[in-house]
């Protein structure tokens, strides 16, 4: 039985101008698998509660962190984007979802696809690799709309042996000094990047337009449809 | 429960109609584990069957049954519900009926085209409104959201609702479908908030 724990923010970190990670002290926490997510539940001071969904950035056994991408006219996000601190009380459930998760050792390879704030749980993923040394080949192809909405941009590319990290604006003003792809992910984009399609996983996370046009990009490339993992948002 | 210092919240007009935990959303949101398939009608089939006898229906003949419309709240695990939406399709009743399988099954299994699988009792098809689905809003109910056609079963959580439904087998013995098996609740009851397993 899933509980639900109390929790302190102990860090906030800025990612973007409308993302911000949160850092969470949570007594009695196991730990989550690399892709996982969490309920997270907020009370008023009249009692009157909300709760929301969050992939969890982290590594497995590090601290749990999510990212919050700011929603202007939502209820819960702007609270957390822009309001939460050190110290403030939310509660916890979780971790949840077995199936968008990846263990080590599982599969030749790892294909990630990520559009805008579906990159969270990709990362941790990623995070996880890198904190084990694992040699898994990675693939991440990361469609952002601009530059200042790319998450993690320094740590991502900061790749180690057997990764292959490429982001893709598709914003209309690309900036003159980009040097990455432009334009939203199709077939020639995942063809430019991505190995054959044999052997291994493929996790697709984003808006439900983004994880359509992925998936069906990936049908053209050959990638199997049970080999593909989706998780999607709005 | 302690108060999460600075947190206001929104109070809607209408959060009797929301089970616990749960907020209002005016989109159509979408979770699928996997690709979208693709279901050409000209292709499609829907079978009902137990252990003795199994009935199969084309597009064109399923879309002759007679058809059952309901206005009802959807609710999905991950908090969102959204009201008043508008379906149209084949009540499962009428499926059963039809199809001649015996009456004293207690559990339905739900397989998809794509590989999805869900479990529920019977009685959660035939004692309240449980329909396959082809129309949404008025529309043929499009592909992301299940199309050709899905199961509706809103008094449960949505994941029960199966998209891209191929069939319905009655058997004795209840078997956990694909999110039952990863840690979703069995039943999943919106009103008693049962989303994960032990809840």
């Amino acid at each position: 039985m899933l509980r639900w724990r109390q929790a302190t923010v102990t860090q906030r970190i800025a990612e973007t101008d409308s993302a911000t990670t949160l850092v969470l002290d949570v007594p009695g926490w196991t730990t989550h698998r690399a892709g996982q997510h969490v309920d997270l539940r907020l009370t008023a001071p009249d009692g009157y509660q909300a709760t929301r969904s969050y992939s969890v950035a982290s590594a497995p056994a590090r601290p749990l962190a999510i990212t919050v991408q700011r929603v202007d006219d939502g209820e819960v996000s702007p609270f957390l984007a822009d309001v939460a601190r050190p110290g403030t009380a939310v509660e916890v459930r979780g971790p949840v979802g077995g199936w968008f998760v990846w263990e080590p050792n599982t599969t030749d390879r790892v294909v990630l696809l990520a559009g805008g704030s579906g990159i969270v749980p990709l990362a941790s993923m990623l995070r996880h690799r890198r904190r084990l040394g694992d040699p898994t080949p990675f693939h991440l192809v990361y469609s952002a709309r601009t530059p200042d909405r790319i998450l993690y941009r320094d740590e991502l590319a900061a790749t180690t042996e057997g990764e292959h990290v490429v982001i893709t604006l598709t914003g209309d003003d690309i900036p003159p000094d980009w040097d990455g792809e432009t334009g939203r992910v199709d077939a020639q984009t995942l063809r430019r990047h991505l190995p054959a399609p044999s052997g291994g996983l493929t996790y697709v996370c984003g808006p439900t337009a983004f994880v359509e046009a992925a998936a069906a990009s990936l049908a053209v490339l050959g990638y199997g449809p049970t080999t593909i993992r989706t998780e999607r948002f709005g | 429960m302690s108060v999460t210092a600075g947190f206001g919240g929104r109070r809607g007009d209408d959060d009797e109609r929301l089970p616990p935990g749960q907020y209002r959303v005016d989109d159509f949101p979408v979770l699928t584990a996997g690709p979208t398939p693709l279901v050409e009608t000209d292709s499609w089939a829907l079978t009902v069957r137990d252990d003795q006898v199994e009935r199969t229906w084309s597009w064109d003949e399923f879309t002759a049954l007679e058809v059952e419309s309901v206005t009802t709240d959807i609710h999905c695990v991950t908090h969102w519900s959204k009201f008043d939406t508008q379906w149209a399709g084949v009540s499962v009743a009428t499926l059963l009926d039809e199809a001649g399988v015996r009456d004293d099954a207690p559990y339905a299994q739900v397989y998809c085209y794509g590989g999805y699988t869900t479990n529920l009792p019977v009685e959660d098809l035939v004692d309240r409104v449980a329909l396959v689905a082809h129309t949404f809003d008025g529309d043929p109910l499009e592909v992301e959201h299940g199309g050709p056609a899905r199961l509706l079963v809103p008094h449960l959580y949505l994941w029960k609702s199966a998209k891209w439904i191929r069939g319905i087998r009655l058997v004795d013995h209840d078997q956990p479908g694909f999110w039952e098996s990863a840690g979703y609740h069995n039943h999943g009851d919106p009103w008693l908030e049962q989303r994960y397993a032990g809840d």
